[in-house]
């Protein structure tokens, strides 16, 4: 589904991600771990087209077509989800019509109609009882004023009304508490399907307690230096990165 | 010959009209005189060093209106809030429209200038307040005055209720090659009073049109005054906005400007704070684009103490538009416990659109809280990433964004009929279709 060759890329002539090689199969779970400044969230990022990031080398493809020159919101029309560490404050736009506007974006983009309002109302209600989301919840500002556990689920719930094929969940476990967690990671693994992946970026070893991983890989100054099955994350948790250097790979 | 040469000249013609005894024909006479002296501001003075009347003074301008026009409602409805009932004051090229008009005497007197200057029943309360508030900082104030005929007359009596909104619209029609309208309102609101007023000026045609408008407003004690202009002219209509409000002790004033069109708009904006514990609000939302010109010119005045202004401005500018932003507190020694709140945000979309913004604060008493903040930045690129993630293209993130940065001067809008026209002028404006109503 998703396969990253040999990826650089840099902002303002500092180069972040110094070859990337990275491959996730339909239904499968994977999970990016390391260190603070490693460039995890540049990756999840340049994944999603973020513009700052100048990609000097390698390729993105996604089910075979290569993501380099299209737009963020035309990867996200092909499937792509990015859950964000800081999600940005809408005032004046409640959830309800914030998740309307992206939903009709991207029916308009598969050439189809708006969404009716009865069939719209009927997905929201579902997805957000999946996620334990209040109804009075739906009708705020997006954003605005929101616990940092109120964000992540709201992330969530986006994610599940927009059903991506490759849901990239950014650091998607700090802020949460451990029931605000489990409610998430539910949601996540009910989303879960042989024709779609997750990618989780993540410090800790926690959250995979929860969405059980098939790969682990392991992020270090730029570059994937360990990949393995889920036990790695266990190690990790245990001896930290310091044992991880680049150069050993 | 130039504007100001053929406005004195046809002062004569334009006083034969009337009672030359009444007190109203020697204001009318001195106002001239100032207007004489003072003429018009020009890039010199300070106050209007960013914003040039040349171009707008330029053309020649009829500054008579020749006749009634008709014009059907069909026309004009777009320009209404129709979708609520109101009370309708409707002027054409200046000059009354009984038939687009509803107005009323039951209770409260909801009607015309030129009837309040010219009957004995208003004349006391024409004595009181007619041009007692003016300023004559320059001549555009005077200039209104000497040609003061016609506009909208409001009085709300003591602990009366105006029952529905009050509109005041200006249409010109295009039937002269270039106009001159000068609308002088008067608004009374007594005692325990609560009244809701929406004003616009609309051009209906390319013709220029050039509109010089006075408009008192006086909020007695523990009135309300709620108070509503939208400025979406065209590009080749300009608007000089004078409004003076004088406030009595736990009144409470608002004024909403929503500023998205017009060639050069000047909103020239006086509070003067008389009473204990009034309260006066001034919110504005520009948005403009091509060469557009937009200046909010405002003024608090805290003379009594315990009392509190809040100011909240808020402006995108495209392409060459410009805009100013010129906001002076002044607080007198006697006006202490006051609260003053002043904030002007801006954004620029492009390399070429300007705001010059420039706050001041003159403070005299010792015991007060008084803010003010002025940014001027861009569309956050975190922000836009974060829409278009979810699939919302470029154009329409970005409409989002900018919907959400002046969302909250819309939050203090009392009338939802209003917030629901903005929104659509605003959607309009930006040329996109959300897929929900905002």
């Amino acid at each position: 589904m998703l396969r990253i060759k040999n990826l650089h890329a840099s902002i303002d002539n500092k180069e972040i991600l110094k070859g990337i090689n990275l491959e996730i199969n339909p239904g499968e779970v994977h999970a990016i771990m390391g260190p603070n400044g490693s460039g995890k969230s540049t990756l999840s990022s340049v994944i999603a087209g973020k513009e700052e990031f100048e990609m000097t080398r390698g390729e993105i493809k996604f089910e075979g077509e290569d993501l380099t020159e299209l737009d963020p919101e035309e990867r996200a029309h092909k499937g792509i989800f990015l859950s964000f560490q800081y999600p940005v404050e809408i005032p004046g736009v409640s959830v309800t019509n914030f998740i309307k506007a992206s939903i009709n974006a991207h029916r308009k983009s598969q050439g189809l109609e708006d969404m009716k309002a009865n069939e719209m109302l009927k997905l929201i209600r579902e997805k957000s009882e999946m996620l334990e989301i209040d109804r009075k919840f739906l009708s705020r500002s997006l954003n605005q004023g929101f616990s940092g556990g109120e964000k992540k689920r709201n992330e969530i719930f986006q994610m599940a009304m927009l059903n991506p094929k490759l849901a990239i969940l950014d650091e998607t476990d700090s802020g949460l508490d451990i029931d605000a967690l489990k409610v998430v990671a539910n949601g996540v693994n009910k989303l879960r399907n042989k024709d779609n992946a997750v990618l989780l970026i993540t410090h800790y070893q926690r959250l995979l307690d929860y969405i059980v991983p098939d790969v682990v890989h392991v992020m270090v100054d730029g570059k994937i230096v360990k990949s393995g099955p889920k036990e790695l994350a266990y190690e990790l948790e245990e001896k930290g990165y310091d044992w991880l250097k680049p150069e050993q790979v | 010959m130039e504007l100001k040469d053929k406005l004195i000249s046809s002062f004569l013609a334009f006083e034969e009209a009337f009672d030359l005894n009444s007190d109203i024909h020697e204001l009318r006479t001195r106002s001239l005189k100032e207007f004489e002296q003072l003429g018009f501001p020009s890039k010199k003075e300070e106050a209007w060093k960013y914003t040039s009347l040349n171009s707008v003074l330029k053309p020649d301008y009829s500054v008579f209106p020749k006749k009634e026009d008709t014009i059907e409602y069909r026309d004009i409805k777009k320009y209404l809030i129709h979708d609520i009932d109101t009370y309708n004051l409707v002027f054409i090229d200046g000059i009354y429209s009984s038939h687009l008009s509803q107005t009323t005497h039951d209770k409260i007197d909801v009607c015309l200038m030129s009837s309040a200057l010219s009957k004995s029943k208003y004349k006391p309360v024409i004595d009181n307040y007619f041009n007692k508030i003016v300023s004559k900082e320059n001549g555009f104030t005077p200039l209104n005055t000497a040609f003061s005929k016609e506009g909208a007359f409001i009085h709300i009596h003591k602990n009366q209720l105006a029952d529905k909104p009050i509109q005041i619209v200006n249409f010109a029609t295009g039937n002269e090659a270039a106009l001159m309208i000068q609308p002088r309102n008067l608004i009374v609101v007594d005692e325990n009073a609560h009244v809701q007023i929406i004003e616009r000026h609309q051009s209906l045609t390319n013709n220029p049109v050039l509109t010089n408008s006075v408009t008192e407003i006086y909020a007695a004690k523990r009135a309300i005054v709620d108070y509503y202009k939208i400025q979406n002219d065209r590009d080749t209509a300009s608007l000089i906005d004078n409004t003076f409000v004088e406030q009595q002790e736990q009144s409470n004033c608002s004024m909403h400007t929503f500023s998205f069109g017009g060639k050069l708009t000047r909103n020239n904006l006086n509070f003067y704070q008389r009473g204990e514990h009034s309260d006066s609000t001034l919110k504005g939302i520009t948005i403009i684009e091509d060469k557009q010109h937009v200046d909010h010119n405002t003024l608090v005045h805290h003379i009594s103490p315990n009392c509190e202004s809040h100011q909240d401005y808020k402006g995108i500018f495209a392409e060459n538009s410009t805009g100013v932003f010129n906001g002076k507190v002044l607080v007198d020694k006697e006006a202490q416990k006051i609260n003053a709140f002043q904030a002007n945000n801006n954004i620029l979309l492009d390399d070429k659109a300007t705001i010059n913004a420039k706050p001041q604060l003159e403070i005299f008493a010792d015991d007060v809280k008084c803010s003010h903040g002025c940014t001027i930045g861009q569309l956050d690129q975190d922000s836009l990433f974060y829409l278009r993630s979810r699939g919302i293209p470029l154009k329409e993130a970005k409409a989002l964004l900018m919907y959400a940065f002046a969302n909250n001067v819309l939050e203090s809008v009392k009338i939802p009929e209003i917030k629901k026209r903005i929104n659509h002028e605003i959607a309009q404006k930006l040329g996109v279709s959300l897929g929900f109503d905002l």
